[in-house]
C-alpha cells in the first residue's frame, strides 16, 4: 500500500521566475524555506492575511520518520484558527500517564484537563498526517486565490543578505535560478542549512546519551496512555517510553547509554529482540521506522538577523521529553505571522518583528529549561544525581510529596509574554490566568467557542456591557465582541473572576495585550499602539 | 505538634531539584556525601521536633516498606 509520505504532494514544476533575466530576478515580499509544520503554519497564516508568500522545499512530499507526535492544546487551537482543525479529530486523545520504576508502577497521573475547552490537552498524531492536512489547506487557499505557492524540489544554495532584502540562489531539477525576498523565514529544521550558510551560532548542551526511537505497528491491548519506565526489567539501568499514535502505530523510546555502536544498534536483529522483551513474547509487531538519536538543548542567540528570521527547530532545539519541539515551533509561526503581515502592509514599524525575537527567545528559554531538567532526571549525569533520582523514585511509590519531583517530561504549555514591550500594564482585581501577555483561555460562548469568534484579528472583548459607539479608528482590523456573562458563565469565571465587568484587548495570536476594569475610559488607542510596537522603545 | 508532612509541600519542586543537583556539580563522591550530611543536619535543626525527625527517619529508612507504627 502506498503511504502518504511516499506521494509527491507538491511535485516540481517550472516557474516563470526561472525564465527571467537573472540580472533582474523576481522580488517576493516573503519567502519561507521549509515546508514542515512550522513553515506551512507561517505560510498559511500570512496568505490568510493576504501577504504573498513563496515556500521553498528541497523535497516534494511530507516528512517520514520519527518526528513529532504529541500536539498540545495551544497548538491545536492555532491549527484550528489556520483552518487545519481536523488535526484534533484525526489524532488520538490521551490524558493519563503512568510512571514505572523497575518492576512496579510508581504512580499514575491525569493531565487534569480543565473542562470547557474546544480542544483537549493533548492529541497524538504522526507528523506526516499533520503536514498532509497543512499542505492540503495551503493548496486550498491557493485555489481560492490566496497568494501562496509551494515550490517542491527547490533547494536554496546561497543566501546573500542586504539591508532591505535577501538574495537567494535556488537549485532545481532543471538548473539554478535566483530570486529576492523582502523577508526570509528559515524553517529548515535543527540542521538548518540557512543557519550554516549565514555562519550563525547554535549554542547549548549535548546530552551524552543515545536513544533508540522506534515506530512500531502492532495490534496490542495497551491502553491509550503515556507509559514511562525508569530502570525497567527489559532495559536495565535505562529508561523507556511507550505512546500510542493513530493506525495502531506506537512510539517507543529506549535509552541505550553513551558508549554504544550506533550502527549495530539500528539493525533489526538487535532492535527486534529489545522490543520483544519490552512488549512481551506474544505481541506481533512490525517496524515502521527506527533511528538512534542524541538529544541537545540549544538555541540561536537571536532569532532575527536583519531580514532573515528563524523559527522552529532551526532557531531552537530541545529533547523530546515534554513535547516542546513542534509545539513551540508552531507557536513561533503563530507569533510571527501577524507581526510580519503588519510590517509588510505598513501598519507597524520593524521593531514589531524584533518583539518576535524577544517573545520567542523567552519561550525557547522556558522550553529549554523544562526539557533540560527532564533530561537530567532521566539521564543522570553523575553517581550523585542517580542516587537522588533513585531516592525520589523509591519514595514516590509510597509518599505523595515525592511525586512532583519525578520528572519524565513536563508537557508543553504556552508561554506568557509578561515582560514584552507589546504587553500593557495590568489592571488590579482580575484573574491571574488572563493577565496581559498570557495566551487567552478558550471558553464556551453562545453559538460556539470564544477562540473561534476572536479569530486572527485584534479583538476588543467586552464582558458585561456595550462597547461605546465611538471607538477610535485603528490602522488594523479590530473586531468587537460583546459577551453577556449570564450567557457565558465559564467565560465570566475565566475573564472576570469577582469583577463585575471588564474589557480585553486581544492580539491576533490570541494572547492578551491589555485589560481594564472600567472600560469606558480605557486607553484603547494607546494599548493598540503598544501592541503594534508603535510606542517609544523606552517604554519597554 | 505538627505531623511529618508526606504530601506535597514544596514550592517549585523542579527548581529545587535543579538547585540541589547544581550544588553537587563537580564534587567528588566523598564531597557529595559530606554535603548531603551537612544538609540533613541543617534541615534537622530547622525542624527541631524529635517526633517529626523520628517519623522522617522511619519514612526514609529500612522500615519504609512497612507503615510506621502509630501513623
Amino acid at each position: 500500500m502506498t503511504k502518504i509520505f511516499d506521494i509527491p504532494l507538491y511535485p516540481y514544476t517550472r516557474h516563470p521566475d526561472q525564465d527571467r533575466d537573472q540580472d533582474r530576478p523576481a522580488r517576493h515580499p516573503v519567502v519561507i524555506i521549509g515546508a514542515g509544520p512550522v513553515g506551512l503554519a507561517a505560510a498559511i497564516d500570512l496568505a490568510m492575511r493576504d501577504v504573498p508568500v513563496v515556500v521553498l522545499d528541497d523535497n516534494d512530499r511530507v516528512s517520514f520518520g520519527s518526528r513529532a507526535i504529541c500536539f498540545a492544546k495551544r497548538t491545536l487551537e492555532i491549527l484550528d484558527r489556520l483552518g487545519c482543525g481536523q488535526a484534533t479529530a484525526h489524532g488520538v486523545t490521551w490524558n493519563t500517564g503512568r510512571v514505572f520504576h523497575g518492576e512496579g508502577e510508581v504512580y499514575g497521573f491525569n493531565l487534569l484537563e480543565e473542562a470547557d475547552h474546544k480542544h483537549p490537552a493533548f492529541v497524538n498524531l504522526q507528523q506526516y498526517y499533520l503536514e498532509h492536512i497543512m499542505v492540503q489547506r495551503a493548496q486550498a487557499l491557493a485555489a481560492q486565490g490566496k497568494p501562496l505557492e509551494i515550490r517542491g524540489r527547490n533547494r536554496v544554495d546561497t543566501i546573500g543578505t542586504h539591508d532591505d532584502h535577501v538574495h537567494l540562489s535556488i537549485a532545481t531539477p532543471e538548473g539554478d535560478y535566483e530570486i529576492q525576498a523582502d523577508w526570509l523565514i528559515a524553517c529548515d529544521g535543527a540542521n538548518s542549512p540557512t543557519r550554516r550558510m549565514m555562519g550563525l551560532d547554535f549554542v547549548g548542551r549535548v546530552f551524552e546519551d543515545n536513544f533508540l526511537i522506534a515506530d512500531v505497528v502492532m495490534d496490542a491491548d495497551f491502553p491509550t496512555e503515556r507509559w514511562f519506565w525508569f530502570d525497567p526489567p527489559f532495559n536495565r539501568g535505562q529508561s523507556a517510553l511507550l505512546h500510542r499514535q493513530p493506525d495502531d502505530v506506537w512510539r517507543i523510546d529506549l535509552q541505550l547509554g553513551w558508549d554504544i555502536d550506533r550502527e549495530a544498534e539500528k539493525r533489526p536483529e538487535r532492535v527486534i529482540p529489545r522490543l520483544q522483551a519490552m512488549l512481551g513474547p506474544d505481541v506481533e509487531f512490525s517496524l515502521e521506522w527506527v533511528s538512534i538519536y542524541t538529544f541537545q538543548c540549544r538555541r540561536m542567540e537571536k532569532f532575527r538577523h536583519g531580514r532573515v528570521i528563524f523559527a522552529g527547530d532551526a532557531a531552537h532545539q530541545v529533547s523530546p521529553f515534554g513535547a516542546r519541539g513542534a509545539n513551540s515551533g508552531i507557536q513561533d509561526a503563530d507569533n510571527l505571522a501577524w507581526k510580519l503581515a503588519a510590517v509588510v502592509q505598513g501598519h507597524a514599524p520593524g521593531t514589531l518583528v524584533d518583539s518576535y525575537d524577544f517573545e520567542r527567545v523567552y519561550a525557547a528559554d522556558e522550553n529549554i529549561l523544562n526539557s533540560t531538567r527532564a533530561t537530567e532526571f532521566i539521564t543522570p549525569k553523575s553517581d550523585t544525581s542517580r542516587l537522588f533520582r533513585d531516592a525520589v523514585l523509591s519514595l514516590a511509590e509510597r509518599h505523595k510529596f515525592a511525586r512532583p519531583l519525578v520528572n519524565s517530561g513536563r508537557l508543553s504549555t504556552p508561554s506568557a509574554y509578561d515582560d514584552s514591550w507589546l504587553t500593557s500594564p495590568d489592571a488590579d482585581g482580575l484573574p491571574e490566568a488572563t493577565r496581559p501577555g498570557a495566551p487567552m483561555p478558550d471558553a464556551p460562548v453562545p453559538g460556539g467557542w470564544l477562540l473561534d469568534q476572536t479569530g486572527g484579528d485584534f479583538c476588543l472583548l467586552w464582558v458585561n456591557g456595550a462597547a461605546p459607539p465611538d471607538l477610535p479608528q485603528t490602522p488594523v482590523p479590530l473586531r468587537v465582541l460583546q459577551i453577556d456573562p449570564a450567557q457565558a458563565p465559564v467565560l465570566a469565571q475565566r475573564y472576570l473572576g469577582d469583577a463585575p465587568r471588564a474589557a480585553y484587548l486581544l492580539r491576533p495570536d490570541q494572547h492578551i495585550a491589555a485589560r481594564w476594569l472600567a472600560p469606558e475610559t480605557a486607553p484603547l488607542s494607546e494599548a493598540l499602539a503598544r501592541a503594534l510596537s508603535q510606542m517609544e522603545m523606552a517604554d519597554a | 505538634m505538627p505531623d511529618l508532612i508526606l504530601t506535597r509541600n514544596l514550592t517549585d519542586p523542579d527548581g529545587f531539584y535543579a538547585d540541589l543537583m547544581a550544588a553537587h556539580d563537580g564534587l567528588t563522591k566523598a564531597e557529595s556525601d559530606a554535603l548531603t550530611a551537612r544538609l540533613v543536619l541543617i534541615l534537622a535543626n530547622h525542624i527541631g521536633s524529635r517526633d517529626v525527625l523520628n517519623a522522617a527517619l522511619h519514612a526514609a529508612g529500612r522500615g519504609a516498606d512497612t507503615p510506621p507504627s502509630g501513623a
